[in-house]
């Protein structure tokens, strides 16, 4: 029943790992990383907990060695909202790599053009006379649809022949 | 009484979603179903506000256990008025919702995740503003969390995908923050109870309070959008259907700041970092507004004011004192109602004239003089223009700024004047490209774009039925000739009218935004009123007794729940 320095190396070591992956552009290393520093948060609460002891039944266990089982219950519940979470960003990396064959952390477009714009005069700028590339999000152009022809169809259900 | 209704914002949503879940194939059914519970949502919280301004602060065990460990839910003035204000925009946003709904497809096409979604992030949102604790606190942020990233990245399109993928990292982020943030905080006093906190933590060395303390506050401030943690609304918030992007910039962002008040002032009563709150105040009012100036989609000049704006709150509640807070206050319920407002018209607009980009959008002040109108009363509201209440929430500020009497809170009141200006430029400059100068001016768009932008995903905003994939093989077929025709060729010769046809909009859109206005200009005849509340919610907060001797004494209630 001594505080250990297991534990807090292995969090150091999790939230290391894991905020390095969080920093990459890929999706898949981002989410590894996320998972790391839920996991390295987890044990974090468990420590809060103080040091370990037996397990909080009662009856079957004396209270006076028991373990504080509020972070337990904290853990669980982040448990789940962590699970929950993860299966989401893997249906949307799944989604990024079918609309646009990557899964990396996109580029705003829009960003890039009003930072690229520096030095000219806002109001004087045309979206028609900029390549389509460089039009306004949510502009009609700025979509990428110049190979749309390759990007497979997202209407799962659509006939082929109707490409 | 409060012990029976203070548990139903909460659940009626939640029963609510389930119950919209099991009718995703009758919409009619399913529409009525989320409107009659927002409706209810917004009486009880009504109901709530009055009880809670005549009684004081309530609590409720809700799980009948003793109370430093149980779960409470505590109803206070302002954790009351914030459950006001919120279900009454997110009922003007669902009936909006629902009219474009209606408008945009047939009775029969099945399938709409839009109202369960909805129901649940207005259950968080409510969650949030009652809880009593921390960790039920980190449990309402990640269901409105999680709700959000289904609302943001709904239909699933490149755009958002793109934005929503920002969004979902950076919340994430913030959520792991805030979830080690309240591990220390238990090791640290062996509780999560606020109340009990609010004892506690007095009794901790100086040094750990301040860990603990900006933990909180980095955590906050992500969701807040406070200055240098604000990059991501902008690139994430306009990707989204307008009516999501409506409820995210009314409610999202306050309820952080709403966490930010509650710890600010019952947990870390000592002001420490205050002066840093200061800095970043203002930090996020003037970066905030230049990054507006610079943009010219109206979607994303709405969100860069959004972030501009947060910066008289955090400044407010910098402050720290009972006229700061109450100006904070005022000046939350003001923004939530008319940021969603400007947002829903921008969706008006863009459903209207095709686009957002107010490059391309011309003569709206002639040829829709209502859409004008109603951009024009929340606009000026926005930039505060005497006697409309953002006149009135800044004026507030501005005194308690000037009563505090410091040189960093003259420098405040000075960032918070220019602020004001900067944002009646970035919106004078909305009104005389996109509604004043003839339609001729406007450049001219050819039409086939046009047509893509009225038909595509992106371009339309908000179409549940069609973005569930259930298309009918025509529509598609079309959508995909028209896109590939502009990106194959996107210098096809302009149309022969640079005037583009506007499109009709439909009533149910039209009346819940002019509702929305009308409400924002409600806030300005009962300013007086709201202004004494927040005034009494304030004291409550500065006083810190009410709230904790209210969580202390709460009877259990098995039976509520």
């Amino acid at each position: 029943m001594t505080p250990t320095v297991v534990l807090p190396l292995i969090i150091g070591g999790l939230y290391a790992a894991g905020v390095y992956l969080l920093l990459d552009r890929s999706l898949t290393r981002v989410l590894l990383g996320f998972l790391l520093m839920g996991n390295a948060t987890n044990l974090l609460l468990l420590s809060s907990g103080g040091p370990a002891g037996l397990a909080p039944i009662l009856g079957v266990s004396d209270p006076e060695d028991m373990n504080d089982p509020l972070p337990q219950a904290l853990i669980l519940t982040a448990i789940v909202i962590t699970f929950g979470i993860s299966a989401f960003v893997l249906a949307m990396i799944h989604r990024s790599w079918r609309l646009v064959r990557q899964e990396v952390v996109g580029t705003d477009e829009e960003d890039r053009r009003v930072a690229a714009r520096k030095g000219t005069d806002a109001d004087e700028l045309d979206p028609d006379d900029l390549v389509p590339g460089d039009r306004p999000a949510g502009h009609a152009d700025s979509l990428r649809g110049a190979d749309l022809d390759d990007v497979p169809a997202d209407d799962v259900d659509l006939p082929a022949g109707n490409r | 009484m409060i012990s029976v209704l203070a548990p139903l914002p909460v659940l009626m949503p939640l029963l609510g979603a389930a119950g919209a879940l099991l009718l995703a194939h009758h919409p009619r059914a399913q529409r009525t179903l989320s409107l009659l519970v927002m409706t209810a949502v917004l009486s009880v919280s009504v109901a709530l506000l009055f009880l809670a301004d005549s009684e004081g602060p309530t609590a409720v065990a809700v799980g009948g256990w003793p109370v430093p460990l149980g779960i409470v839910l505590v109803v206070d003035r302002l954790s009351a008025l914030m459950l006001v204000v919120a279900s009454t925009v997110a009922l003007g946003v669902l009936v909006f919702a629902v009219g474009q709904g209606s408008a945009d497809r047939d009775e029969d096409t099945p399938v709409s995740i839009f109202h369960p979604t909805f129901l649940v992030l207005v259950a968080g949102v409510s969650n949030a503003f009652l809880a009593g604790d921390l960790f039920n606190l980190y449990v309402g942020f990640e269901i409105l969390l999680m709700a959000s990233y289904v609302l943001l990245t709904l239909g699933g399109t490149a755009p958002r995908i793109r934005g929503g993928i920002t969004y979902v990292v950076v919340s994430l982020t913030s959520s792991l923050l805030f979830l080690a943030a309240i591990g220390l905080v238990y090791a640290a006093t062996g509780t999560v109870n606020m109340a009990d906190l609010a004892v506690k933590l007095g009794d901790l060395p100086e040094g750990t309070q301040v860990l603990l303390q900006s933990m909180l506050l980095i955590a906050f401030g992500i969701k807040a959008a406070v200055f240098p943690l604000s990059a991501w609304l902008p690139d994430s918030y306009p990707t989204a259907p307008a009516p999501v992007t409506a409820v995210f910039a009314g409610l999202l962002t306050k309820v952080g700041v709403y966490a930010i008040i509650r710890t600010q002032t019952l947990l870390f009563p000592g002001g420490a970092l205050d002066d840093l709150l200061m800095w970043a105040a203002l930090a996020t009012m003037v970066i905030g507004i230049l990054g507006a100036v610079a943009q010219t989609d109206l979607r994303r000049l709405l969100s860069f004011t959004l972030v501009s704006h947060i910066g008289y709150m955090v400044f407010g509640i910098a402050l720290g004192t009972a006229a700061g807070l109450a100006g904070a206050i005022f000046y939350v319920v003001h923004h939530i109602a008319i940021q969603t407002t400007l947002f829903l018209v921008a969706g008006l607009i863009e459903r209207q004239g095709g686009t957002t980009s107010i490059d391309r959008l011309g003569g709206l002040a002639r040829r829709a003089p209502l859409l004008a109108v109603l951009f024009f009363v929340p606009a000026m509201n926005l930039a505060g223009i005497p006697p409309l209440s953002g006149f009135i929430g800044k004026l507030g500020l501005l005194e308690a700024g000037v009563a505090d009497g410091s040189a960093l809170a003259y420098t405040l009141v000075a960032g918070g004047v220019v602020t004001s200006l900067l944002t009646l430029v970035a919106i004078a400059r909305v009104w005389t490209r996109a509604f004043w100068r003839p339609p001729t001016q406007a450049p001219a768009e050819d039409t086939a774009a046009a047509a893509a932008a009225a038909a595509g995903p992106s371009g339309d905003g908000f179409a549940p039925a069609a973005e569930d994939g259930d298309l009918t093989a025509r529509q598609v077929a079309w959508r995909r000739h028209t896109r590939v025709a502009t990106a194959a060729d996107p210098d096809i010769a302009p149309a022969a009218s640079a005037v583009r046809a506007l499109r009709p909009l439909p009533g149910a859109m039209v009346s819940a935004t002019a509702a929305l206005v009308a409400v924002t200009v409600a806030l300005t005849v009962v300013a007086g009123f709201l202004y004494g509340l927040a005034d009494r919610a304030a004291d409550d907060l500065v006083e810190r007794t009410p709230y904790i001797e209210a969580v202390f004494d709460a009877p259990a209630a098995e039976d509520a729940e």
